[in-house]
């Protein structure tokens, strides 16, 4: 299992590779918090999807972590998995250990 | 293109054999798939024993390919089983088994695929039907209707990938003489191949030429389309 802090940094990372190709950028100053998708977001569903895939991607490079992050359970919980850098964060560490609200 | 990274499943015999020996001789690298090993030796050919209707060994061979290569330029959605079956006397088992191939194993590979391809917003994918569909050929109904998934299948995947510069069209061919219908009686081929506009087998080059016009990279304006064969 990873650490949140290694998953955070993947995502970061990948938010880093992003935001050269996005007309508003993903706010990595704010870390954790930083705002992905929904009211704060600056991603639209087409770029939700985009940063999905790398963050599986750069999981399986960086930490060798297998994961589906657009399973039905990120879609059908109350609290979006995929509103900040951290709120993923703490959806992979949760799936990889099994273990979801 | 030289540097092209192409995946052809089912690659170890019929359609796809040839599909990947062309992909070759086209140049670029060829990785190919299927259940069991292949004789197939090339420089630029790597074979990968899959079977492309189990989710998680998907995954892993297009994790391996991204690994190596970086890229998939295109797929060839080749791998398909058939059956010989009046619905009446299909049993479950069969009708699943046939799914799991024809439908969910062309969607595995091309979303897989697809998260490769959207990085560097360009992709070729190339799925397969038959003319059996638009024929709706009788006696065969797990496979002519999992091949009609498959055309819808490519109609919607087109749209949903086309904003990240990915074509899926589907090649419908007419009965080519491989181990695929060896098993359907003569008299059934016959009446099948009788109603095309043009009645005879098709061949492995007549699927090359609609597949390379697929592939093309001048072909970016092409999505969403089933190309039949022989005229149906």
């Amino acid at each position: 299992m990873s650490s949140k802090e290694q998953v955070v940094q993947s995502i970061l990372e990948v938010a880093r590779e992003m935001n050269e190709s996005l007309a508003r950028r993903i706010d990595i100053e704010r870390g954790e918090d930083a705002p992905l998708f929904g009211k704060e977001g600056v991603l639209d569903s087409l770029g939700l999807v985009s940063f999905i895939v790398a963050v599986e991607q750069a999981l399986d490079e960086s930490l060798g972590v297998t994961v589906t992050l657009a399973d039905e359970r990120a879609v059908s919980q109350r609290a979006s998995p995929f509103r900040t850098v951290g709120a993923l964060a703490d959806y992979v560490v949760a799936q990889t250990t099994g273990q979801h609200d | 293109m030289t540097d092209s990274v192409t995946v052809v499943t089912g690659s170890r015999k019929g359609i796809g054999r040839f599909l990947a020996e062309h992909a070759l001789a086209v140049g670029g690298i060829v990785v190919g798939c299927s259940r069991d090993e292949s004789d197939l030796r090339h420089d630029h050919y790597e074979h990968c024993r899959v079977d492309i209707s189990d989710e998680s060994a998907v995954i892993q061979f297009f994790s391996n390919v991204r690994k190596k290569h970086g890229r998939v330029d295109h797929l060839i959605n080749c791998a398909g089983v058939a059956s010989m079956n009046h619905s009446l006397l299909t049993p479950g088992k069969s009708f699943r088994a046939i799914y799991e191939t024809n439908v969910f194993g062309t969607f595995y590979c091309s979303r897989e695929a697809a998260k490769l391809m959207q990085k560097r917003h360009y992709g070729r994918i190339v799925n397969f039907s038959t003319v059996a569909v638009p024929l709706k050929l009788d006696g065969e109904a797990a496979y002519v209707s999992s091949k009609a998934a498959v055309v819808a299948l490519t109609e919607v995947m087109a749209r949903e990938l086309a904003p990240f510069g990915i074509t899926v069209n589907a090649l419908g061919p007419t009965p080519i003489e491989t181990d695929l219908i060896r098993g359907v009686p003569k008299d059934r081929i016959d009446t099948l191949v009788g109603r095309q506009a043009i009645p005879r087998f098709g061949t492995f080059d007549d699927v090359a030429n609609v597949i390379d016009f697929f592939l093309s990279c001048d072909s970016g304006f092409v999505t969403g389309q089933t190309a039949y064969l022989g005229g149906v």
